[in-house]
Protein backbone atom coordinates (compact mmCIF):
# COMPACT_ATOMS: atom_id res chain seq x y z
CA UNK A 1 0.00 0.00 0.00
CA UNK A 2 2.65 2.74 0.66
CA UNK A 3 4.38 1.88 -2.57
CA UNK A 4 1.20 2.16 -4.39
CA UNK A 5 0.85 5.71 -2.47
CA UNK A 6 4.58 6.62 -3.02
CA UNK A 7 3.81 6.21 -6.82
CA UNK A 8 0.79 8.63 -6.92
CA UNK A 9 2.33 10.85 -4.89
CA UNK A 10 5.36 11.08 -7.18
CA UNK A 11 2.88 11.34 -10.13
CA UNK A 12 1.15 14.03 -7.96
CA UNK A 13 4.33 15.67 -7.89
CA UNK A 14 5.55 15.45 -11.54
CA UNK A 15 2.21 16.55 -12.84
CA UNK A 16 2.84 19.65 -10.47
CA UNK A 17 5.92 20.75 -12.99
CA UNK A 18 3.32 20.01 -16.11
CA UNK A 19 1.06 21.79 -14.76
CA UNK A 20 3.65 25.34 -14.32
CA UNK A 21 4.40 25.52 -17.73
CA UNK A 22 0.63 24.78 -18.69
CA UNK A 23 0.13 28.24 -16.93
CA UNK A 24 1.32 30.03 -19.36
CA UNK A 25 -0.24 28.86 -22.19
CA UNK A 26 -3.60 29.56 -20.36
CA UNK A 27 -2.79 33.10 -19.42
CA UNK A 28 -2.28 33.68 -23.08
CA UNK A 29 -4.60 31.80 -24.28
CA UNK A 30 -7.26 33.49 -22.22
CA UNK A 31 -7.03 36.62 -22.37
CA UNK A 32 -6.11 37.20 -26.20
CA UNK A 33 -7.14 33.58 -27.90
CA UNK A 34 -4.00 33.22 -29.28
CA UNK A 35 -2.42 29.45 -28.39
CA UNK A 36 1.31 30.71 -27.79
CA UNK A 37 3.90 28.64 -29.46
CA UNK A 38 6.32 30.18 -27.84
CA UNK A 39 5.32 29.24 -24.52
CA UNK A 40 8.33 26.32 -24.54
CA UNK A 41 11.03 28.73 -25.80
CA UNK A 42 10.15 31.67 -23.30
CA UNK A 43 10.95 28.82 -20.40
CA UNK A 44 14.06 28.19 -22.35
CA UNK A 45 15.11 31.77 -22.38
CA UNK A 46 14.38 32.42 -18.53
CA UNK A 47 15.97 29.84 -17.55
CA UNK A 48 18.90 30.37 -19.47
CA UNK A 49 18.76 34.15 -18.54
CA UNK A 50 18.68 33.00 -15.42
CA UNK A 51 21.06 30.24 -14.51
CA UNK A 52 23.74 32.47 -16.48
CA UNK A 53 22.91 35.62 -14.23
CA UNK A 54 23.53 33.59 -11.07
CA UNK A 55 27.10 33.62 -12.05
CA UNK A 56 27.58 36.60 -11.50
CA UNK A 57 25.31 38.22 -9.09
CA UNK A 58 23.40 36.26 -5.98
CA UNK A 59 19.92 34.53 -6.65
CA UNK A 60 17.97 37.13 -4.82
CA UNK A 61 19.09 39.34 -7.61
CA UNK A 62 19.08 37.39 -10.18
CA UNK A 63 15.77 36.64 -9.89
CA UNK A 64 14.32 39.95 -10.20
CA UNK A 65 16.42 40.81 -12.91
CA UNK A 66 15.15 38.13 -15.17
CA UNK A 67 11.58 39.33 -14.53
CA UNK A 68 12.49 42.61 -15.36
CA UNK A 69 14.15 40.61 -18.68
CA UNK A 70 10.68 39.02 -19.13
CA UNK A 71 9.14 42.19 -19.10
CA UNK A 72 10.94 43.84 -21.57
CA UNK A 73 10.91 40.66 -23.69
CA UNK A 74 7.02 41.09 -23.26
CA UNK A 75 6.89 44.43 -24.04
CA UNK A 76 9.12 44.02 -27.48
CA UNK A 77 6.85 41.00 -28.76
CA UNK A 78 4.22 43.62 -28.18
CA UNK A 79 5.59 46.47 -30.37
CA UNK A 80 7.51 44.62 -32.97
CA UNK A 81 5.26 41.27 -33.40
CA UNK A 82 1.07 41.53 -31.92
CA UNK A 83 0.69 45.26 -32.61
CA UNK A 84 1.27 45.07 -36.65
CA UNK A 85 -1.11 42.40 -36.47
CA UNK A 86 -4.15 43.43 -34.64
CA UNK A 87 -7.30 41.91 -35.24
CA UNK A 88 -6.18 39.50 -37.47
CA UNK A 89 -7.00 36.01 -37.41
CA UNK A 90 -6.59 33.69 -34.67
CA UNK A 91 -4.00 31.39 -37.20
CA UNK A 92 -2.04 34.16 -38.26
CA UNK A 93 -0.99 35.27 -34.42
CA UNK A 94 -0.48 31.63 -33.76
CA UNK A 95 1.81 31.41 -36.87
CA UNK A 96 3.47 34.72 -35.42
CA UNK A 97 4.19 32.19 -31.98
CA UNK A 98 5.84 30.14 -34.07
CA UNK A 99 8.53 32.40 -35.39
CA UNK A 100 8.82 33.95 -32.07
CA UNK A 101 9.79 29.95 -31.11
CA UNK A 102 12.85 29.95 -33.25
CA UNK A 103 13.59 33.47 -32.58
CA UNK A 104 13.73 33.06 -28.74
CA UNK A 105 15.49 29.41 -29.03
CA UNK A 106 18.24 30.60 -31.32
CA UNK A 107 18.78 34.30 -29.85
CA UNK A 108 18.67 32.75 -25.83
CA UNK A 109 21.12 30.39 -26.71
CA UNK A 110 23.61 32.69 -29.07
CA UNK A 111 23.82 35.01 -26.17
CA UNK A 112 23.99 32.60 -22.89
CA UNK A 113 25.50 29.82 -25.12
CA UNK A 114 23.94 26.15 -25.22
CA UNK A 115 26.02 24.13 -22.34
CA UNK A 116 23.92 22.54 -19.84
CA UNK A 117 24.13 24.53 -16.95
CA UNK A 118 22.91 23.17 -13.55
CA UNK A 119 21.27 25.67 -11.60
CA UNK A 120 21.06 25.24 -7.89
CA UNK A 121 18.63 26.13 -5.59
CA UNK A 122 20.12 25.50 -2.44
CA UNK A 123 17.47 22.93 -1.98
CA UNK A 124 19.06 19.84 -0.54
CA UNK A 125 18.92 16.97 -3.09
CA UNK A 126 18.72 14.20 -0.53
CA UNK A 127 14.85 12.89 -0.56
CA UNK A 128 12.96 13.29 2.57
CA UNK A 129 10.52 10.97 3.98
CA UNK A 130 7.23 11.60 5.00
CA UNK A 131 3.95 10.62 6.58
CA UNK A 132 6.10 8.28 9.08
CA UNK A 133 3.42 7.82 11.13
CA UNK A 134 0.82 6.52 8.85
CA UNK A 135 3.13 4.14 6.74
CA UNK A 136 5.69 2.34 7.65
CA UNK A 137 9.31 3.69 6.49
CA UNK A 138 7.24 6.33 5.01
CA UNK A 139 6.90 8.09 1.87
CA UNK A 140 9.73 8.85 -0.07
CA UNK A 141 9.90 11.99 -1.94
CA UNK A 142 11.98 14.79 -3.15
CA UNK A 143 12.27 17.63 -1.93
CA UNK A 144 12.87 19.64 -5.19
CA UNK A 145 9.28 18.57 -6.05
CA UNK A 146 7.57 18.93 -3.06
CA UNK A 147 9.14 23.48 -3.31
CA UNK A 148 7.57 23.12 -6.77
CA UNK A 149 4.15 22.21 -5.88
CA UNK A 150 3.98 25.05 -3.42
CA UNK A 151 5.11 26.95 -5.50
CA UNK A 152 2.28 26.07 -8.01
CA UNK A 153 0.22 26.65 -5.38
CA UNK A 154 1.26 29.68 -4.29
CA UNK A 155 0.95 31.09 -8.55
CA UNK A 156 -2.31 29.53 -9.03
CA UNK A 157 -3.54 31.48 -6.16
CA UNK A 158 -2.20 34.56 -7.20
CA UNK A 159 -3.44 34.04 -10.63
CA UNK A 160 -7.07 32.88 -9.94
CA UNK A 161 -7.13 36.10 -7.59
CA UNK A 162 -5.54 38.55 -10.44
CA UNK A 163 -8.62 37.39 -13.02
CA UNK A 164 -11.25 37.33 -10.59
CA UNK A 165 -10.96 40.01 -8.58
CA UNK A 166 -8.97 42.63 -10.40
CA UNK A 167 -9.84 45.39 -12.45
CA UNK A 168 -7.46 43.96 -15.00
CA UNK A 169 -7.72 40.55 -14.39
CA UNK A 170 -11.68 41.56 -15.66
CA UNK A 171 -10.36 43.35 -18.88
CA UNK A 172 -8.41 40.61 -19.63
CA UNK A 173 -11.29 38.40 -19.33
CA UNK A 174 -13.48 40.65 -21.75
CA UNK A 175 -10.80 41.06 -24.00
CA UNK A 176 -10.57 37.41 -24.75
CA UNK A 177 -14.28 37.06 -25.36
CA UNK A 178 -14.45 39.81 -27.55
CA UNK A 179 -11.56 41.93 -28.63
CA UNK A 180 -13.80 44.77 -30.73
CA UNK A 181 -16.02 45.07 -28.08
CA UNK A 182 -13.37 46.09 -25.37
CA UNK A 183 -12.25 48.00 -27.63
CA UNK A 184 -15.11 49.83 -27.73
CA UNK A 185 -15.51 50.29 -24.49
CA UNK A 186 -11.81 51.62 -23.96
CA UNK A 187 -9.53 49.01 -22.65
CA UNK A 188 -6.61 49.42 -24.63
CA UNK A 189 -5.69 45.67 -26.52
CA UNK A 190 -2.07 47.13 -26.55
CA UNK A 191 -1.79 47.11 -22.66
CA UNK A 192 -3.44 44.18 -22.11
CA UNK A 193 -1.01 42.22 -24.18
CA UNK A 194 1.80 43.99 -22.80
CA UNK A 195 0.31 42.60 -18.97
CA UNK A 196 -0.59 39.23 -20.29
CA UNK A 197 3.07 38.38 -22.21
CA UNK A 198 4.94 40.03 -19.04
CA UNK A 199 2.60 37.48 -16.30
CA UNK A 200 3.11 34.44 -18.96
CA UNK A 201 6.92 35.24 -19.21
CA UNK A 202 7.38 35.34 -15.31
CA UNK A 203 5.42 32.00 -14.99
CA UNK A 204 7.74 30.58 -17.40
CA UNK A 205 10.63 31.77 -15.28
CA UNK A 206 9.33 30.06 -12.41
CA UNK A 207 8.67 26.36 -14.32
CA UNK A 208 12.19 27.50 -16.34
CA UNK A 209 13.61 27.54 -12.79
CA UNK A 210 12.24 24.33 -11.39
CA UNK A 211 12.06 22.65 -14.70
CA UNK A 212 16.35 23.86 -15.00
CA UNK A 213 17.26 22.71 -10.82
CA UNK A 214 15.44 19.06 -11.89
CA UNK A 215 16.85 18.79 -15.13
CA UNK A 216 19.96 21.03 -15.50
CA UNK A 217 19.17 24.09 -18.22
CA UNK A 218 19.48 22.88 -21.49
CA UNK A 219 17.52 22.71 -24.39
CA UNK A 220 15.23 19.97 -23.92
CA UNK A 221 13.33 22.08 -21.10
CA UNK A 222 11.86 23.83 -24.24
CA UNK A 223 10.62 20.56 -25.44
CA UNK A 224 8.67 19.75 -21.89
CA UNK A 225 6.26 22.53 -23.37
CA UNK A 226 4.99 19.71 -25.55
CA UNK A 227 3.81 17.60 -22.28
CA UNK A 228 1.72 20.75 -21.42
CA UNK A 229 -0.51 20.34 -24.50
CA UNK A 230 -2.22 17.21 -23.10
CA UNK A 231 -2.65 19.05 -19.82
CA UNK A 232 -4.40 21.81 -21.33
CA UNK A 233 -6.41 19.94 -23.33
CA UNK A 234 -7.67 17.67 -19.98
CA UNK A 235 -8.04 20.57 -18.29
CA UNK A 236 -9.59 23.48 -20.48
CA UNK A 237 -7.58 26.05 -22.26
CA UNK A 238 -9.36 28.69 -20.47
CA UNK A 239 -9.26 27.60 -16.69
CA UNK A 240 -6.34 28.30 -14.63
CA UNK A 241 -7.30 25.44 -12.11
CA UNK A 242 -8.06 23.05 -14.73
CA UNK A 243 -4.15 23.47 -15.87
CA UNK A 244 -3.14 22.53 -12.17
CA UNK A 245 -5.69 19.68 -12.20
CA UNK A 246 -4.80 18.51 -15.60
CA UNK A 247 -1.38 18.45 -14.77
CA UNK A 248 -2.00 16.33 -11.55
CA UNK A 249 -4.58 13.87 -13.41
CA UNK A 250 -1.31 13.13 -16.04
CA UNK A 251 1.31 12.99 -13.68
CA UNK A 252 -0.51 10.42 -11.41
CA UNK A 253 -1.77 8.87 -14.73
CA UNK A 254 1.41 8.61 -16.31
CA UNK A 255 3.27 6.73 -12.94
CA UNK A 256 0.44 4.41 -12.17
CA UNK A 257 -0.06 3.44 -15.72
CA UNK A 258 3.69 2.85 -16.10
CA UNK A 259 4.06 0.80 -12.64
CA UNK A 260 0.58 -1.41 -12.84
CA UNK A 261 0.27 -1.51 -16.30
CA UNK A 262 3.52 -1.87 -18.05
CA UNK A 263 4.50 -4.90 -17.43
CA UNK A 264 1.93 -5.86 -19.38
CA UNK A 265 2.18 -4.06 -22.22
CA UNK A 266 5.61 -4.01 -22.13
CA UNK A 267 6.79 -0.47 -20.57
CA UNK A 268 6.84 3.06 -22.38
CA UNK A 269 3.44 3.71 -21.01
CA UNK A 270 4.75 7.09 -19.67
CA UNK A 271 5.74 8.49 -23.04
CA UNK A 272 2.51 7.88 -24.67
CA UNK A 273 -0.36 7.79 -21.75
CA UNK A 274 -0.68 11.85 -21.81
CA UNK A 275 -1.79 11.74 -25.75
CA UNK A 276 -3.74 9.27 -25.57
CA UNK A 277 -6.05 10.44 -22.69
CA UNK A 278 -6.07 13.95 -24.61
CA UNK A 279 -7.49 12.29 -27.59
CA UNK A 280 -9.87 10.93 -25.83
CA UNK A 281 -10.79 14.14 -24.22
CA UNK A 282 -10.73 15.32 -27.79
CA UNK A 283 -13.39 13.20 -28.66
CA UNK A 284 -15.94 13.64 -25.87
CA UNK A 285 -15.02 16.72 -24.07
CA UNK A 286 -13.32 18.95 -26.09
CA UNK A 287 -13.76 22.28 -24.06
CA UNK A 288 -11.71 20.29 -21.59
CA UNK A 289 -12.61 19.83 -17.86
CA UNK A 290 -13.04 23.25 -16.83
CA UNK A 291 -12.61 24.83 -19.57
CA UNK A 292 -15.74 27.66 -20.53
CA UNK A 293 -18.09 26.23 -22.35
CA UNK A 294 -18.75 26.61 -26.28
CA UNK A 295 -22.37 29.02 -26.01
CA UNK A 296 -24.03 28.50 -28.68
CA UNK A 297 -27.61 30.39 -29.17
CA UNK A 298 -30.19 29.78 -31.86
CA UNK B 1 -24.04 63.31 -14.28
CA UNK B 2 -24.73 67.02 -13.90
CA UNK B 3 -27.62 68.69 -15.24
CA UNK B 4 -27.74 69.63 -18.93
CA UNK B 5 -28.93 72.19 -20.72
CA UNK B 6 -31.63 70.78 -23.10
CA UNK B 7 -31.30 70.53 -27.04
CA UNK B 8 -32.87 74.22 -27.17
CA UNK B 9 -29.58 75.75 -26.18
CA UNK B 10 -27.71 75.43 -29.48
CA UNK B 11 -26.24 78.71 -30.26
CA UNK B 12 -23.16 77.43 -28.11
CA UNK B 13 -20.75 74.91 -30.30
CA UNK B 14 -22.19 71.21 -30.60
CA UNK B 15 -21.13 68.79 -28.63
CA UNK B 16 -19.76 66.77 -31.77
CA UNK B 17 -18.79 68.66 -35.23
CA UNK B 18 -17.81 66.07 -38.63
CA UNK B 19 -16.53 68.02 -41.40
CA UNK B 20 -16.73 66.66 -44.48
CA UNK B 21 -14.87 63.35 -43.89
CA UNK B 22 -13.52 60.99 -46.49
CA UNK B 23 -13.00 57.27 -45.45
CA UNK B 24 -11.10 54.56 -46.91
CA UNK B 25 -10.30 51.06 -46.23
CA UNK B 26 -7.57 49.07 -46.94
CA UNK B 27 -6.23 52.06 -48.98
CA UNK B 28 -8.58 51.62 -51.81
CA UNK B 29 -12.35 50.95 -50.91
CA UNK B 30 -13.84 55.11 -50.42
CA UNK B 31 -17.08 54.48 -48.11
CA UNK B 32 -17.52 58.04 -47.16
CA UNK B 33 -17.41 60.60 -49.51
CA UNK B 34 -17.42 63.35 -47.17
CA UNK B 35 -20.03 63.64 -44.54
CA UNK B 36 -20.99 66.59 -42.01
CA UNK B 37 -22.87 66.50 -39.36
CA UNK B 38 -23.34 67.94 -35.96
CA UNK B 39 -24.44 67.14 -32.71
CA UNK B 40 -25.50 69.10 -29.74
CA UNK B 41 -24.94 68.91 -26.63
CA UNK B 42 -28.28 67.16 -25.18
CA UNK B 43 -29.48 66.06 -28.53
CA UNK B 44 -30.33 62.97 -29.96
CA UNK B 45 -29.71 62.92 -33.62
CA UNK B 46 -30.56 59.97 -36.21
CA UNK B 47 -28.30 58.98 -39.11
CA UNK B 48 -30.78 57.43 -41.41
CA UNK B 49 -30.02 54.77 -44.77
CA UNK B 50 -30.01 51.29 -46.31
CA UNK B 51 -27.49 49.08 -45.70
CA UNK B 52 -24.11 50.40 -47.47
CA UNK B 53 -24.85 53.88 -46.92
CA UNK B 54 -22.19 54.64 -44.41
CA UNK B 55 -23.65 54.67 -41.11
CA UNK B 56 -21.52 52.28 -39.38
CA UNK B 57 -18.56 53.63 -41.03
CA UNK B 58 -19.18 56.86 -39.62
CA UNK B 59 -19.82 56.27 -36.43
CA UNK B 60 -16.64 54.21 -36.36
CA UNK B 61 -14.27 57.26 -37.82
CA UNK B 62 -15.93 59.32 -34.50
CA UNK B 63 -15.02 56.46 -31.66
CA UNK B 64 -12.11 55.86 -33.97
CA UNK B 65 -12.48 51.72 -33.71
CA UNK B 66 -11.65 52.08 -37.85
CA UNK B 67 -8.04 51.34 -37.55
CA UNK B 68 -8.94 47.48 -36.28
CA UNK B 69 -10.73 47.35 -39.46
CA UNK B 70 -7.68 49.35 -41.20
CA UNK B 71 -10.00 51.93 -42.12
CA UNK B 72 -8.77 55.68 -42.57
CA UNK B 73 -10.22 59.24 -42.28
CA UNK B 74 -8.21 60.86 -45.32
CA UNK B 75 -10.12 63.71 -45.31
CA UNK B 76 -11.48 66.36 -43.62
CA UNK B 77 -12.14 66.61 -39.59
CA UNK B 78 -14.14 65.42 -36.63
CA UNK B 79 -13.83 68.14 -33.73
CA UNK B 80 -15.33 66.94 -30.19
CA UNK B 81 -16.26 69.48 -27.30
CA UNK B 82 -14.02 72.14 -29.01
CA UNK B 83 -10.70 69.72 -29.38
CA UNK B 84 -9.78 67.70 -32.61
CA UNK B 85 -10.12 64.23 -31.98
CA UNK B 86 -10.02 62.14 -35.10
CA UNK B 87 -5.98 61.25 -34.03
CA UNK B 88 -7.21 59.85 -30.69
CA UNK B 89 -7.48 55.91 -29.96
CA UNK B 90 -10.40 54.90 -28.77
CA UNK B 91 -10.12 54.35 -25.07
CA UNK B 92 -8.66 58.04 -24.95
CA UNK B 93 -12.60 59.08 -26.90
CA UNK B 94 -14.04 57.22 -24.00
CA UNK B 95 -12.39 58.56 -21.59
CA UNK B 96 -13.08 62.47 -22.84
CA UNK B 97 -16.92 60.94 -22.67
CA UNK B 98 -17.13 59.37 -26.23
CA UNK B 99 -18.27 55.91 -26.25
CA UNK B 100 -19.87 53.69 -29.35
CA UNK B 101 -22.30 50.55 -28.95
CA UNK B 102 -21.64 48.29 -31.40
CA UNK B 103 -24.15 46.76 -33.75
CA UNK B 104 -24.43 42.99 -32.90
CA UNK B 105 -24.64 43.59 -29.60
CA UNK B 106 -21.15 42.41 -28.68
CA UNK B 107 -21.63 41.29 -25.15
CA UNK B 108 -18.30 39.20 -23.02
CA UNK B 109 -20.23 36.06 -23.20
CA UNK B 110 -18.70 34.14 -20.61
CA UNK B 111 -18.76 37.11 -18.33
CA UNK B 112 -21.96 37.90 -16.41
CA UNK B 113 -24.26 40.39 -17.01
CA UNK B 114 -22.55 42.48 -13.79
CA UNK B 115 -19.52 41.53 -15.39
CA UNK B 116 -19.97 42.81 -18.29
CA UNK B 117 -21.36 46.42 -16.54
CA UNK B 118 -18.16 46.56 -14.79
CA UNK B 119 -16.23 46.15 -18.18
CA UNK B 120 -17.43 49.14 -18.54
CA UNK B 121 -16.38 51.32 -16.10
CA UNK B 122 -12.74 50.39 -17.08
CA UNK B 123 -11.39 53.60 -17.94
CA UNK B 124 -12.32 54.99 -14.97
CA UNK B 125 -10.42 56.44 -12.07
CA UNK B 126 -12.50 57.71 -9.46
CA UNK B 127 -13.12 54.52 -7.27
CA UNK B 128 -14.95 51.69 -6.74
CA UNK B 129 -17.84 52.95 -4.67
CA UNK B 130 -18.63 55.67 -7.32
CA UNK B 131 -18.93 52.68 -9.78
CA UNK B 132 -20.81 51.12 -7.60
CA UNK B 133 -23.45 53.59 -7.21
CA UNK B 134 -23.60 53.83 -10.77
CA UNK B 135 -24.07 50.20 -11.32
CA UNK B 136 -27.16 50.69 -9.07
CA UNK B 137 -28.42 53.69 -11.08
CA UNK B 138 -27.94 51.46 -14.27
CA UNK B 139 -30.32 48.89 -13.28
CA UNK B 140 -32.82 51.05 -12.01
CA UNK B 141 -33.06 52.11 -15.65
CA UNK B 142 -32.87 48.28 -17.14
CA UNK B 143 -34.72 46.60 -14.33
CA UNK B 144 -34.42 43.34 -16.88
CA UNK B 145 -30.69 43.24 -15.91
CA UNK B 146 -31.16 43.25 -12.33
CA UNK B 147 -33.13 40.13 -12.72
CA UNK B 148 -30.37 38.60 -15.12
CA UNK B 149 -27.14 40.09 -12.94
CA UNK B 150 -25.64 36.60 -12.29
CA UNK B 151 -26.44 35.50 -15.65
CA UNK B 152 -23.76 34.45 -17.91
CA UNK B 153 -24.30 36.85 -20.84
CA UNK B 154 -24.07 34.70 -23.69
CA UNK B 155 -27.30 32.76 -22.23
CA UNK B 156 -29.39 35.93 -22.65
CA UNK B 157 -31.95 37.25 -24.85
CA UNK B 158 -31.27 39.54 -27.76
CA UNK B 159 -32.65 42.52 -26.07
CA UNK B 160 -31.35 41.76 -22.47
CA UNK B 161 -27.66 41.72 -24.31
CA UNK B 162 -28.54 44.89 -26.30
CA UNK B 163 -29.25 46.19 -23.04
CA UNK B 164 -26.60 45.10 -21.28
CA UNK B 165 -24.15 46.87 -24.18
CA UNK B 166 -26.41 50.29 -23.99
CA UNK B 167 -25.69 49.70 -19.84
CA UNK B 168 -22.32 48.68 -20.18
CA UNK B 169 -21.41 52.15 -22.25
CA UNK B 170 -23.12 54.15 -19.70
CA UNK B 171 -20.58 52.41 -16.88
CA UNK B 172 -18.34 54.62 -18.45
CA UNK B 173 -20.10 57.92 -17.72
CA UNK B 174 -20.20 59.36 -21.09
CA UNK B 175 -21.00 62.63 -22.53
CA UNK B 176 -22.33 60.61 -25.75
CA UNK B 177 -23.00 57.86 -27.11
CA UNK B 178 -22.94 55.92 -30.48
CA UNK B 179 -25.59 53.55 -30.76
CA UNK B 180 -25.60 51.29 -33.94
CA UNK B 181 -28.82 49.51 -34.51
CA UNK B 182 -30.07 48.76 -31.32
CA UNK B 183 -32.88 47.64 -32.70
CA UNK B 184 -31.54 44.90 -35.21
CA UNK B 185 -33.17 41.64 -34.81
CA UNK B 186 -35.64 42.93 -31.89
CA UNK B 187 -39.18 42.52 -31.71
CA UNK B 188 -41.37 45.98 -32.42
CA UNK B 189 -41.77 45.70 -28.71
CA UNK B 190 -38.67 45.16 -27.19
CA UNK B 191 -37.60 47.84 -29.85
CA UNK B 192 -39.92 50.33 -28.22
CA UNK B 193 -38.46 49.69 -25.18
CA UNK B 194 -35.36 50.35 -25.43
CA UNK B 195 -35.69 53.62 -27.22
CA UNK B 196 -37.92 54.39 -24.71
CA UNK B 197 -34.61 54.17 -22.28
CA UNK B 198 -32.71 55.68 -24.14
CA UNK B 199 -34.43 59.29 -24.37
CA UNK B 200 -34.87 58.37 -20.45
CA UNK B 201 -30.85 58.82 -20.66
CA UNK B 202 -30.86 61.44 -22.96
CA UNK B 203 -33.05 63.77 -20.21
CA UNK B 204 -32.14 62.59 -17.02
CA UNK B 205 -28.46 61.59 -17.48
CA UNK B 206 -27.59 64.42 -20.28
CA UNK B 207 -26.31 61.73 -22.63
CA UNK B 208 -26.20 63.23 -26.34
CA UNK B 209 -27.32 60.75 -28.44
CA UNK B 210 -25.31 59.84 -32.44
CA UNK B 211 -28.10 56.68 -33.59
CA UNK B 212 -27.70 55.10 -37.07
CA UNK B 213 -30.95 53.19 -37.65
CA UNK B 214 -32.37 51.65 -40.44
CA UNK B 215 -35.36 51.83 -38.80
CA UNK B 216 -36.38 55.07 -40.43
CA UNK B 217 -39.78 55.51 -38.77
CA UNK B 218 -39.13 54.43 -35.29
CA UNK B 219 -35.49 56.66 -35.26
CA UNK B 220 -37.72 60.16 -36.57
CA UNK B 221 -39.91 59.19 -33.52
CA UNK B 222 -37.52 59.48 -30.70
CA UNK B 223 -34.75 61.88 -32.42
CA UNK B 224 -34.49 65.65 -32.51
CA UNK B 225 -32.54 66.09 -36.19
CA UNK B 226 -31.97 62.99 -38.44
CA UNK B 227 -28.85 63.03 -41.60
CA UNK B 228 -30.14 60.57 -44.59
CA UNK B 229 -26.87 59.00 -45.83
CA UNK B 230 -26.57 57.46 -49.65
CA UNK B 231 -23.66 55.85 -50.86
CA UNK B 232 -21.44 57.97 -48.40
CA UNK B 233 -22.67 61.17 -48.99
CA UNK B 234 -25.42 63.27 -46.41
CA UNK B 235 -28.22 63.45 -49.18
CA UNK B 236 -30.72 65.34 -46.69
CA UNK B 237 -30.92 66.76 -43.51
CA UNK B 238 -33.35 67.99 -41.04
CA UNK B 239 -35.38 68.80 -37.56
CA UNK B 240 -36.94 65.08 -37.37
CA UNK B 241 -40.53 66.59 -37.51
CA UNK B 242 -39.68 67.47 -41.10
CA UNK B 243 -38.23 64.63 -42.22
CA UNK B 244 -41.57 62.49 -41.35
CA UNK B 245 -43.60 64.78 -43.36
CA UNK B 246 -40.93 64.54 -46.25
CA UNK B 247 -42.48 63.50 -49.26
CA UNK B 248 -39.45 61.92 -50.30
CA UNK B 249 -38.21 60.33 -47.17
CA UNK B 250 -42.43 59.10 -47.05
CA UNK B 251 -42.01 56.92 -50.02
CA UNK B 252 -38.40 55.91 -49.60
CA UNK B 253 -37.67 54.89 -46.19
CA UNK B 254 -41.48 54.87 -44.61
CA UNK B 255 -42.89 52.89 -47.71
CA UNK B 256 -45.64 55.95 -47.81
CA UNK B 257 -46.97 58.26 -50.81
CA UNK B 258 -48.57 61.09 -51.11
CA UNK B 259 -51.38 59.31 -53.05
CA UNK B 260 -51.39 56.63 -50.36
CA UNK B 261 -50.13 53.05 -50.32
CA UNK B 262 -49.29 52.44 -54.02
CA UNK B 263 -50.68 49.25 -55.73
CA UNK B 264 -47.70 47.81 -57.82
CA UNK B 265 -50.58 45.15 -59.44
CA UNK B 266 -50.75 48.17 -62.38
CA UNK B 267 -47.05 48.47 -62.81
CA UNK B 268 -46.38 47.62 -66.21
CA UNK B 269 -42.32 47.27 -66.10
CA UNK B 270 -39.99 47.66 -63.43
CA UNK B 271 -39.44 51.50 -62.45
CA UNK B 272 -36.00 51.73 -61.01
CA UNK B 273 -36.43 53.42 -57.68
CA UNK B 274 -35.67 57.21 -57.38
CA UNK B 275 -32.39 58.12 -56.01
CA UNK B 276 -31.21 61.96 -55.23
CA UNK B 277 -27.74 60.98 -56.91
CA UNK B 278 -28.93 59.59 -59.74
Amino acid sequence: MAFFFEVVLGGLLAGVLYSLVALGFVLIFKASGVFNFAQGAMVLFAALTLVRLTEWVPFWLAFPITCAVMIVLAFIIERIVLRPLVNQEGIILFMATLGIAFFLEGFGQTIWGSDIYTLNLGIPKDPAFIMEWLFDGGLLVDKLDLFAAAVAGALVVALALFFQKTRIGLALRAVADDHQAAQSIGVPLNYIWLVVWSAAGIVALVAGMVWGAKLGVQFSIALVALKALPVLILGGFTSVPGAIIGGLIIGMGEKISEVYLGPVFGGGIENWFAYMLALIFLLFRPQGLFGDRIIERV
Amino acid sequence: MTAVPSAQTQAAAPLLRVNNIEVIYDHVILVLKGVSLEVPAGGIVALLGANGAGKTTTLKAVSNLLKAERGDVTKGSIEAMGERIDRLTASDLVRRGIIQVMEGRHCFGHLTVEENLLTGAFSRRDGRAAILADLERCYTYFPRLRERRKAQAGYTSGGEQQMTAIARALMSRPKMMLLDEPSMGLAPQLVEEIFEIVVQLNRKEGVSILLAEQNTNMALRYSHYGYILENGRVVMDGKAEDLRQNEDVKEFYLGLSASGRKSYREVKHYKRRKRWLA
